[in-house]
């Protein structure tokens, strides 16, 4: 059965002065999936989930989040599709003048203004033991490893509950052991929050960890698309280059 | 010659290039601060204040400033008593040294310096923090949280200065005049009573209006060009340096600029 399409992009054009980043990229994120963009530095790839989320405008093309179409949104309705979307940072991008609680807290109450104080500290502490970070709480980012910041990045983003989420890059700059941590935290948010994903990256043996479905982005263009198991059989050269 | 032609046609086209490179920029500049300005009003009248934000940049400026602005304050009141007594006791006009020390401090150099001071403590640190945000992309990160960042981090440091920078001034004005009276105690016995009443002597409401009325545009000008050099930083780690630097030197310079016309301002009053 054909799962839902909750992400579709077309013919998706952005370029930064007389440099073209994305020429024509054309995607959709299904349902509960966990879908891999793949390619080299430079190919594009964190500027097309930057215009998911709207933090760059695309030139041409159209992105359609849920019931939304993202050129030229209202700024009420894009409210509504950030609710639904969490980012994951490269470098985690935590708030370096707040501890780990007040991060948590400004990303859950800027998104929603309901709670009471008990609910967000309920929730924060929640978000935390799904990352298995609740020692950290009162920690200032500075006192963090860089994997632990991707875990209270992470737990910062799963906070607002969201259907989506777009990791950039998640395991870059970390050790082996905790890459594959990090990659292991991405099935297990997708296994028990059914959300889907798109996660940017050129680590392979993330890709081999988290994939379901793999896009290969070159020269700003969707060069292949398919399952691991396509791209590993695959004797195009380019493609070989990641998978040796 | 055709050489020597030909080198002058070369230079001179750079020349042409350099120039159109130039002015190019320049616009794109000014464009920038046009929208940056716009912005910030936009926002300013359409967005509720984070007072809690607002709150903590006028504890953070106040508490960052005040110990430089306590010594230079009463180094540049005993300065200008030390250097200003000799020709004042030649002509006979010791008594009027309280007074000249107090109208200079209050009109000029206690608004100035402390708006230099702050440029270089505040405005470079709004330059390396909002720069340091916008590289490591927590500005991004804030956005996606559905925070608006001009509201949240420019508009909070932008009041927070102009608020600040006066009372910082009043501040800087009172430890000089104390310094001052620190100074005729070198070499004389006066109470600090009568120094202060001889002081305010020569004092009109005239010289205090203007002063505070220029040092909340000093305020502005800091918080304004601090947060522009911090949110408009590139992408590198290097573009923090770039936009303390950058913010400290132009808002020095506008400084100046905005002084000049301030005095020529209270000049036709």
């Amino acid at each position: 059965m054909e799962k839902n399409i909750i992400i579709d992009i077309k013919n998706l054009k952005k370029s930064f002065g007389d440099q073209k980043v994305l020429d024509g990229v054309t995607l959709q994120l299904h349902e509960k999936e966990n879908l891999v963009v793949l390619g080299k530095s430079g190919s594009g790839k964190s500027v097309l989930i930057k215009c998911i989320v709207s933090l760059l405008k695309h030139d041409e093309g159209s992105i359609q989040v849920g019931d939304n179409e993202l050129t030229n949104i209202k700024e009420e309705d894009l409210i509504e599709v950030r609710k639904k979307i969490g980012f994951l940072f490269q470098g985690a991008a935590l708030y370096d003048s707040m501890t780990v609680r007040e991060n948590l807290t400004f990303a859950l109450s800027r998104l929603n203004e309901d709670f009471s104080k008990e609910e967000v500290t309920t929730k924060i502490e929640e978000a935390l033991a799904n990352v298995s970070m609740p020692e950290s709480i009162d920690k200032m980012p500075s006192e963090l490893s860089g994997g632990m910041k991707k875990r209270i990045g992470l737990a910062r983003t799963l906070v607002v509950n969201p259907k989506i989420i777009l990791y950039d890059e998640p395991t870059t700059g970390l050790d082996p052991i905790t890459s594959d941590e990090i990659s292991n935290l991405i099935n297990d948010t997708k296994n028990k929050f059914n959300n889907s994903s798109i996660i940017i990256t050129h680590d392979i043996k993330c890709v081999q960890t988290v994939a379901d479905r793999i896009i290969m982005i070159k020269d700003g263009k969707v060069y292949k698309e398919g399952t691991l198991e396509e791209f590993s059989k695959d004797s195009d050269p380019y493609i070989k280059s990641f998978f040796k | 010659m055709p050489t020597k032609l030909n080198k002058k046609l070369t230079d001179y086209n750079s020349f042409i290039i350099e120039m159109k490179e130039f002015f190019v920029t320049f616009f794109i500049n000014v464009a920038n601060v046009v929208d940056y300005l716009k912005n910030i009003t936009r926002n300013l009248f359409t967005n509720k204040l984070e007072f809690q934000e607002f709150l903590k940049q006028c504890y953070q400026i106040g508490n960052k400033s005040v110990g430089l602005i306590s010594i230079t304050g009463i180094i540049i009141g005993l300065v200008l008593t030390i250097q200003s007594r000799p020709p004042l006791v030649e002509f006979g006009a010791v008594a009027m040294l309280p007074g000249m020390v107090a109208v200079s401090l209050i009109r000029e150099m206690g608004p100035v310096i402390t708006a230099l001071i702050c440029a270089g403590k505040i405005g470079s640190s709004m330059g390396a923090e909002l720069g340091s945000m916008r590289v490591t992309e927590q500005i991004d990160a804030m956005e996606v949280s559905n925070t608006n960042p001009v509201n949240f981090l420019i508009i909070p440091r932008v009041l927070a200065a102009t608020v600040m920078i006066p009372i910082l001034t009043l501040y800087a004005d009172a430890i000089g005049i104390f310094g001052s009276w620190l100074g005729v105690n070198i070499k004389d016995d006066v109470s600090l009573q009568l120094f202060i009443t001889q002081a305010f002597k020569s004092v009109e409401f005239i010289d205090i209006i203007p002063a505070i009325i220029k040092s909340f545009f000093f305020g502005a000008v800091i918080g304004l060009v601090g947060c522009y050099k911090g949110f408009n930083a590139g992408r590198g780690t290097e573009s923090v340096g770039i936009a303390a630097n950058s913010a400290v030197v132009t808002a020095s310079l506008l400084l100046i600029i905005v002084d000049l016309i301030a005095v020529q301002i209270t000049d036709l009053l």
